[in-house]
């Protein structure tokens, strides 16, 4: 139905970020397709969790065994944005949440004052006026978690179902920043369970609530004996795309997590994070928070004695 | 939680009873003005300023007249008059049609019949502008404009108002002094984000305008509206709607409120107007950008010679309270702290940003951040306990300040003692980043002078008596802060009621008598006094009556005294009024600061500073209030919390802040209000010094609580890391900068660098007052 | 329940359960559910403060969880339980909660009260003797700018306490 429909139709799960992005007229469309008929289920298998895309996230950041098997995925989820918006948002959502920029999401007058933007209306970006590209930032809390957990999702459109790795639903570009097409649909999300994994999610954000993240770290690790035998980290709102950092994974491998090798690790996690003036605070100090949000995920880490087997 | 005891006999005074209202506002009753959809309801929207600074072309509205469902296009030829609180700065008008100030100045207004076709033919209006280059900051707005200025008075260059007063030798003084300290701080603007927007309904009929709306202020709206729509001010009534709170940000006459009584004269139907958010933001006057500089000079044991406290002001683009605001910024410093030789040089600027006014505190927190903060170094720097350099400056009860302000009841010490004993401050645990701070304050209860200059009373009551039942009449609004659970405490009080028995209307210019308005911390004060002087006539005639045949009024019902009353003497009605005492200074510019009383309070902030992140966790706060007497201590006691939450607001997080000539955020989102979980525990104590004048000896508790917090703040991440953020809010990354400058070697501090150089005129010298003379009674100008 | 909205179809007939009363309803299909609340069924007593989700003052609850009534469309909850401020008392007797509300002060001028009284009233039923920080965690999502939220906590605190577990007429005046 939505390939019929064209570009002036878009999905809505939980609403939470559609709508207001209606309101402001950052999306016209002619068509709503409501995704209702996703399926709300959670199944718990012994080496996969199958999450339906159409659950809250309160209900995901809420339930047991999420929490005791990825929490780090269940607190991500119960850090995005408040406690209503949870109950109606879900992990589909938040996977799809558009990206974020303070020159874009803001009213339609606004934007008309300010001088419309490249995601929007206008034709150039406003916050790197000089570059090609727009620089929105990828504002969702349980993506990278998703990534560093090698989670994958299914899609469902026009040509059926395919699966995929949460890492290749994105792009690097704040406007086309969904690798799906745009008549697919995010249906499950999987989550494996390797025996001795562990997991953290650490958000900054200037409130408690309410607000999106400005810098956030992922981080899984399995550890054998203390040892680090895998690490993944992403990071949340320094890119258009949940930004994976390989080197400072790799670099932890063989390593325990001890104050040292979580400093270094952090320190090069660090580095490839660019952000820019267009979300809250200054782009300096978030990007200096980037090394203080990886160590404290890698800490989070290393204070985690249980977890499956870790 | 401490109170003080009772000092004299009373029955509801002093109780922590539920609010009148209470059960309205619990279950969803009380009707705010948006709740309001008279039959064949007419939907207004705005046109607003894309541009900062433009002149208007033309405007073609011929397009959204054709919209079918838009029943009137009005724009700024229609309403032509100007307008403004003050009869000083009558500069706005409801629609510009000659030039824009701001992104958000109203240009045309339209009405339909539903609101998303008014806001298609807004959009539909076509407007040309010949664009002007904005004037963004206080620096801008000291030279030469590079096109215009911004209003064509005051002056020069875009300069609003300066003002210089100077009271007593000050540079006697400064010899005297065997230190003296200089100091620059910056007061980011904040604005008061009510949780409800604006709103205004408006009808025409027989004639006749009534408009409810969301206001502090019915009586100075009821004026705006006679002066703009030319009509005599029988034919305007003015009701206050159930008030979803206002902070000082709903005291102006606001063009929406003037526009739906002009749509509503030209359809014949009743129009709404409720502001978006994003509009609430540009209707604004907040708290105003403050940049400051003090100089003063201390004996070597803190005692302070002489002040020298220069303001400049960051007004936006009109008046508003402005003039009112600058002198704010000099006023009280007298009243917390003996300053022998004084001098104030303000100065308010216009730039192209919405209209800066009063927020909680008006004009008083920026200086009070900035003294508390300047003693605290001068103390550090003698060597001497900041608490106890500041104690030894305290001012007296009963005492005339250099600036003739009159101090009657002060419980500065009494508030001290009792922050200072339960946080221990003296005694506290020292670990790394962990700070404690404290501060103190003062703010009036009412100015004592009115808005326009009139000797009429600033506050009437009236009470009717029949069958039993009482009903108070009072043109007081309230807005949240319980003013009419105070007025029917009072009236209870004297007549042997419960508040609940008391029926009040209040805030409807047609049948209520006069109260000026919610702003100033006034109406406990005076509204108080006028209903206690109305109660207690009252009180006399249902006395008489029961005496006159033989009893007592204490043995018998309230009903069986007001049968008796009412057959004794007929109607029985009775009034009581309140007009300040006129204790204002002999020279220009005295009419902004005096009070009949002051409120003080003081504050102790006890946080953790992250040194690595900047960041402030705040653990807990406790905060005295000398209240007076708390009529309900249950309302003052949230009256001060919310002071406090404010404030914190403001030193941490709350800014209005500008891009390229917009409001960089205009949204909940952006603009940072602390949640729930950004919130510490609050102690309160509440110290009764029972003012000789207040009812029952109250003074006023909404506002003044709020002035500590700042300064504490910033006193304890000083505590905390050792650096001075001398600019709010404090943003992690502004205690970043200055924990690497203190690294650096550099002075260990963020905050401007220097304050600019400003044409002030010449001070107008005031021989302080004598020191325990009488007072005169001056006549007021400002 | 359609899944689709389409623009073009102007208004839809639906049927929503409010406080336990169905209503049929003609409405504009991109209307939200607070404008539908209070526009359409007149139940004004959800307010609102920005009207993007950033507040929480238009919270309502749906099948007992709060939702934000402005990023909700009524086709979406079609047959679902809502339960507005309106619906909180029990005829003239006041919820434990509202009770409290009233007799400590939580609610100053009012406008956030709706939402916050309902939040509260969730977590209650899901969490009958909550922590003060499971207060403000549950309340995080809601604004308020007079009270500093310490009345509202004290207030929620009463309100789940075993001796204030009852609903009343009207608060009680000390005499």
């Amino acid at each position: 139905m939505a390939a019929d429909l064209g570009p002036r139709a878009m999905f809505v799960a939980g609403g939470t970020d559609l709508y207001p992005k209606l309101k402001r007229r950052q999306f016209e469309v002619d068509a709503l397709i409501g995704l209702d008929f996703l399926p709300r289920t959670l199944r718990n298998g012994s080496d996969v969790c199958v999450i339906g895309a159409g659950l809250t996230l309160s209900a995901a950041s809420g339930d047991v065994d999420i929490t005791e098997r990825f929490p780090g995925y269940a607190r991500a989820a119960g850090l995005v944005s408040s406690p209503p918006l949870r109950n109606a948002g879900t992990i589909g959502g938040n996977l799809c949440v558009d990206t974020r920029c303070n020159y874009y999401d803001m009213t339609y007058e606004w934007r008309k004052a300010a001088g419309f933007c490249l995601k929007k209306d206008g034709d150039i970006c406003l916050v790197a006026p000089s570059s090609p590209r727009c620089w929105a930032v990828s504002s969702s809390d349980t993506a990278p978690v998703a990534i560093a957990l090698d989670g994958s999702v299914t899609v469902a459109g026009p040509d059926g179902e395919r699966e995929l790795p949460v890492s290749a639903l994105y792009r690097d570009d704040g406007i086309e920043y969904m690798a799906k097409q745009p008549a697919e649909v995010v249906t499950e999300l999987r989550l494996r369970a390797v025996p001795g994994t562990r997991s953290a999610y650490v958000k900054l954000r200037r409130r408690g609530s309410i607000d999106f993240p400005i810098a956030g770290a992922a981080a899984v690790a399995r550890l054998d004996g203390g040892v680090v035998t895998s690490c993944r980290i992403v990071l949340s709102a320094v890119a258009s795309h949940p930004l994976e950092v390989p080197a400072a994974g790799e670099f932890l491998k063989g390593r325990r997590l001890e104050p040292e090798a979580i400093q270094e690790a952090a320190e090069l996690a660090a580095k490839p994070a660019k952000p820019l003036d267009n979300a809250d605070l200054s782009h300096f100090w978030r990007k200096r928070m980037v090394r203080v949000v990886v160590e404290r995920a890698l800490q989070d880490l290393s204070d985690q004695g249980g977890g499956l087997g870790g | 939680m401490a109170r003080n005891a009772g000092v004299a006999e009373v029955r509801v005074v002093g109780k922590p009873l539920p609010k009148v209202d209470a059960v309205a506002k619990v279950t969803g009753r009380a009707v705010y003005a948006d709740d309001m959809l008279p039959a064949r309801t007419l939907h207004c929207r705005i046109l607003r300023s894309p541009h900062p600074h433009a002149r208007i072309l033309s405007i073609d509205t011929s397009a959204a007249r054709r919209i079918p469902g838009v029943l009137a296009v009005i724009t700024g030829a229609d309403l032509p008059i100007k307008f403004g609180i003050l009869p000083v700065t009558q500069d706005e008008r409801a629609l510009e049609h000659e030039k824009v100030r701001y992104v958000g100045d109203p240009i045309a207004a339209v009405a339909a019949t539903d609101e998303e076709i008014a806001a298609s033919a807004c959009d539909a209006i076509a407007v040309e502008y010949e664009v002007l280059e904005p004037v963004m900051s206080i620096d801008a707005a000291l030279v030469a404009p590079k096109d215009e200025r911004i209003q064509d008075y005051g002056g020069p260059n875009n300069i609003h108002k300066l003002v210089s007063l100077e009271f007593g030798d000050v540079d006697g003084g400064f010899a005297q002094a065997q230190h003296v300290r200089e100091d620059v701080f910056f007061y980011q603007g904040n604005t008061h984000l009510p949780m409800e927007q604006h709103s205004a309904v408006a009808t025409f009929v027989d004639g006749r305008v009534t408009l409810w709306s969301s206001t502090q202020v019915v009586h100075y709206v009821h004026r705006a509206l006679s002066k703009v729509l030319e009509l005599p001010i029988h034919r305007i009534r003015v009701i206050g709607a159930a008030h979803g709170g206002g902070f000082g940000g709903k005291t102006d006459p606001f063009a929406h409120e003037i526009i739906v009584c002009k749509l509503a004269m030209l359809t014949g139907r009743p129009v709404k107007c409720t502001l978006t958010r994003e509009e609430v933001f540009y209707a604004h006057r907040g708290r105003h950008p403050v940049l400051m500089w003090v100089r003063t000079g201390v004996t070597d044991d803190g005692r302070i010679t002489a002040m020298h406290f220069r303001t400049a002001l960051d007004g936006g683009a009109y008046g508003s309270y402005g003039v009112a605001s600058t002198f704010y910024t000099g006023a009280l410093q007298p009243v917390t702290y003996d300053i022998p030789a004084y001098r104030f040089e303000g100065c308010r600027v216009f730039t192209n940003k919405p209209p800066c006014g009063p927020k909680r505190g008006h004009g008083t927190p920026q200086p009070r951040f900035a003294l508390e903060l300047h003693l605290e170094k001068i103390a550090h720097e003698l060597g001497l306990d900041p608490v106890e350099l500041k104690r030894r400056n305290f001012v007296k009860p009963n005492t005339r300040t250099v600036n003739w302000l009159r101090v009657t009841s002060c419980g500065l010490e009494e508030c001290t003692q009792k922050v200072i004993e339960a946080s221990g401050y003296r005694t506290r645990e020292r670990r790394p980043g962990r700070g404690v701070g404290f501060a103190i304050s003062s703010y009036l209860s009412g100015a004592g002078t009115a808005i326009y200059w009139n000797d009429m009373p600033h506050s009437e009551v009236q009470i009717k008596v029949d069958r039993g039942g009482v009903t108070a009449y009072c043109g007081a609004m309230d807005i949240g802060q319980g003013s009419d659970s105070v007025l029917a405490t009072i009236v209870a009080e004297e007549l042997g009621l419960q508040p609940a028995e008391v029926r009040l209307v209040t805030a409807d210019t047609d049948t209520t008598p006069i109260d000026l308005g919610s702003y100033s911390s006034r109406v406990t004060f005076m509204a108080g006094n006028a209903a206690l002087e109305a109660a207690r006539k009252m009180r006399a005639l249902l006395v008489e009556a029961v005496e006159a045949r033989g009893r007592k009024f204490d043995d018998v019902s309230f009903e069986e005294a007001s049968v008796l009353a009412e057959a004794r003497f007929g109607t029985l009605t009775t009034a009581g009024s309140y007009t300040p005492p006129k204790i204002a200074g002999p020279y220009k510019g005295s009419g902004v600061g005096p009070s009949p009383a002051y409120s003080y309070s003081a504050c102790v902030v006890d946080l953790d500073a992250d040194a690595r992140t900047g960041l402030v966790t705040v653990n807990r706060i406790w905060i005295a209030h000398d209240v007076g007497r708390a009529i309900n201590p249950l309302l003052v006691e949230g009256q001060v919390e919310g002071s406090v939450y404010m404030g914190l607001g403001e030193a941490l997080m709350e800014e209005q802040v500008f891009r390229k000539g917009l409001h960089k955020w205009p949204s909940m989102l952006e603009y940072k209000s602390p949640t729930f979980l950004d919130m510490p525990e609050v102690e309160t104590f509440i110290v009764e010094t029972v003012d000789p004048e207040g009812p029952y000896g109250a003074k006023e508790a909404g506002q003044g609580p709020l002035l500590p917090v700042p300064p504490a703040l910033c006193a304890a991440v000083y505590d905390a890391l050792g650096v001075w953020i001398d600019e709010i809010p404090v943003t992690p990354e502004k205690v970043i900068e200055a924990l690497r400058r203190k690294d650096k070697g550099e002075p260990a501090r963020y905050g401007p660098q220097r304050f600019p150089s400003i044409p002030y005129p010449a001070p107008i010298k005031v021989e302080p007052p004598p020191k325990h003379g009488r007072f005169a009674h001056q006549e007021v100008t400002y | 329940m359609k899944s689709e909205v389409l623009r073009d179809v102007e208004r839809v007939v639906l049927t929503l359960d409010v406080n336990g009363e169905r209503r049929e309803l003609l409405v504009p299909v991109h209307k939200t559910l607070l404008e539908v609340l209070r526009e359409n069924m007149q139940l004004t007593g959800t307010k609102h403060g920005c009207e993007l989700g950033e507040c929480g003052t238009c919270t309502v609850l749906v099948e007992g969880k709060p939702h934000l009534s402005c990023l909700v469309l009524p086709i979406q909850i079609v047959g679902r339980a809502i339960t507005t401020i309106e619906g909180m008392a029990n005829g003239s007797e006041l919820h434990p909660l509202q009770a409290a509300f009233a007799e400590l002060g939580a609610a100053q001028c009012g406008y956030c009260s709706p939402g916050i009284l309902l939040s509260a009233r969730s977590l209650l039923e899901e969490n009958p003797r909550p922590t003060r920080d499971e207060i403000r965690e549950a309340l995080a999502g809601n604004l308020c700018r007079c009270t500093g939220y310490t009345k509202i906590l004290d207030a929620v605190e009463l309100a789940s306490s075993p001796s204030m577990g009852r609903w009343r007429a009207t608060p009680e005046w000390p005499k």
